[in-house]
């Protein structure tokens, strides 16, 4: 047997997988642009990714803040620039953490139940059963959802990141003795706009992936709760990946503009 | 002559190497009663859904008034799937929306019609499938299977559609609940003059709700007859099923123990 069969075998599934994903993903957004819409379906998927998102992305963010604060003081008092932990914190959460730990965050809790949802109604059905009620399940299931995690991951990260910020400020001030006053006035005077923004940018992309790809695997799933088991795990594994890809694009693209 | 409603040409379909329909020809003619009978996994189902556009057969035509659909998409496809009603083996009830949401789904969304007003008729469809109003606010999850397949069938002929199908109605049902849905199909397919096209396994329905009857055996249509017929209809496979015998030429896949 030619031992490179397997490899170009894996290589051709591999562009078909993206292949199917690149037109999975044309169709989604071309069915985003065009009526109708069902609103009350978008706000339901908004409460859900927004509001009850909320706890999670707070309590990490606030956490990483915290962190974040306590290891900087650790390197940077080694010379003597402790006073510099404010604009640390700001920056490492606005520009980097902020968006990353939502966005992995949101892949675990919003992917994994889109794709288990959607796996759920595809084996029993009830994907079938909506085409033929003359409803489309690309406006009705996916469009909502990807408009919700486009348009609410970065809310979701604006608030993270006033956390995040908040918690390093709890570090210095409560733990480290800096004065208050001082560090929120060095917060402000370090942010730039395109800090906070490079960072909502990330956010909308990242909604936009985990979205994506929990509606994919979802939709495509096959033989019975197996299939709906792999395609949650396949929802998260692949959104979590393409996060850290596209953070390290978007940084990029961000440094070089 | 008038057009057939469905006309099936030479329809063939496999999934791998597995042939499931190898040349399905089919007619039925307006507000007529057809039911395909057949060992399980012969290929019933997989049929209803080639019609549905649920699946893509691999070559022949498939004709709606004649029209033919396959490959249909879009706007097209809704327009053609307006005509249907369609009720799943499985059920395939949307278990995020109440019962009679579920029913007046096709009405609301396919129709567009006001919320209040399909909600009235869909009670209604309920109470001819022997449901009550309050039935009508549970989860389908609430529900027992029997009373699921009820809902299933309120749901499919909810727009009063031209074309029904059908898949196994009365399995899971106790000998009354399948008399009377028997009667109710029967009641549909006269009062609205629509045209069925049902499965089944259960040979008193079939008599009963049929003016025709099929036979589907090896990915073929080999017999289809009047009902009346059906008992001297002088081919062995035919008369193997409908007397439910072990013996003859149909032989079941099994190992002798
Ligand atoms: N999506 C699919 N992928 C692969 N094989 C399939 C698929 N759908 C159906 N089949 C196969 O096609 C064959 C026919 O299936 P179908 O559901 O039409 O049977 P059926 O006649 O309706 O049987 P039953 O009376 O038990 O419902 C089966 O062998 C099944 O394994
Ligand atoms: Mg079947």
């Amino acid at each position: 047997m030619n031992p490179f069969q397997p490899v170009g075998k894996a290589f051709l599934g591999f562009l078909e997988a993206t292949g199917k994903i690149a037109l999975f993903t044309f169709l989604s957004i071309s069915h985003c642009a065009r009526p109708p819409f069902y609103f009350r379906l978008l706000g339901r998927q908004m409460i859900d990714i927004g509001y009850y998102s909320l706890p999670v992305v707070g309590m990490t963010t606030l956490f990483a803040g915290m962190a974040l604060g306590l290891q900087t003081y650790a390197g940077f008092s080694r010379f003597s620039a402790e006073g510099a932990i404010a604009k640390v914190v700001a920056l490492g959460i606005t520009r980097e953490l902020g968006p990353v730990l939502a966005g992995l965050m949101v892949a675990g809790r919003i992917g994994a139940a889109m794709a288990a949802e959607l796996g759920t109604m595809r084996v029993t059905e009830q994907i079938d059963a909506l085409d033929t009620l003359s409803t489309n399940p690309f406006k009705y299931l996916i469009a909502p959802r990807i408009i919700a995690g486009f348009t609410m991951l970065p809310l979701l990260v604006f608030v993270g990141d006033i956390i995040g910020v908040f918690g390093g400020y709890i570090v210095s001030v409560y733990k480290l003795g800096f004065n208050p006053g001082v560090y929120i006035s060095e917060t402000f005077k370090v942010l730039e706009f395109v800090d906070v923004f490079s960072g909502l940018v990330k956010a909308a992309t990242f909604g936009f992936i985990v979205t994506l790809m929990g509606c994919y695997h979802g939709y495509n799933s096959r033989g019975g709760a197996q299939g709906v088991g792999a395609a949650t795990t396949n929802a998260v594994v692949s959104a979590s990946i393409l996060i850290l890809i596209f953070n390290y694009i978007i940084t990029e693209l961000f440094l070089s503009a | 002559m008038t057009t057939p409603k469905i006309k099936l040409t030479d329809v063939h379909k496999r999934f791998g190497d597995k042939v499931v329909l190898d040349g399905i020809d089919l007619e039925i003619t307006p507000g007529e009663s057809l039911v395909i009978i057949g060992g399980s996994g012969s290929g019933k189902s997989v049929t209803l859904k080639c019609i549905l556009g649920l699946l893509t057969p691999d070559s022949g035509t498939i004709e709606i008034d004649g029209e033919s659909i396959v490959g249909m998409s879009g706007a097209d496809r809704e327009r053609v799937n307006r005509k249907f009603g369609m009720l799943f083996q499985g059920g395939a009830l949307f278990d995020s929306l109440p019962v009679w949401e579920n029913v007046a789904f096709g009405l609301i969304q396919g129709h567009r019609m006001n919320r209040n007003k399909a909600k009235d008729i869909a009670l209604e469809k309920l109470a001819a499938v022997g449901l009550s109003a309050e039935v009508g606010e549970l989860s389908p999850a609430e529900l027992s299977g029997g009373m699921q397949k009820r809902v299933g069938l309120a749901r499919a002929i909810a727009t009063e559609p031209e074309i029904i199908f059908f898949d196994e109605p009365t399995t899971g049902l106790d000998p009354i609940m399948g008399d009377i849905i028997n009667d109710l199909i029967v009641k549909c397919v006269k009062e609205l003059g629509a045209t069925a096209l049902s499965i089944t396994h259960d040979m008193a329905s079939a008599r009963k709700i049929s003016d025709h009857i099929a036979m589907l055996y090896k990915g073929k249509i080999i017999w289809v007859g009047r009902t009346a017929d059906i008992d001297h209809s002088g081919e062995p496979h035919v008369d193997q099923f409908i007397h439910g015998r072990a013996e003859g030429p149909i032989q079941m896949e099994l190992r002798r123990l």
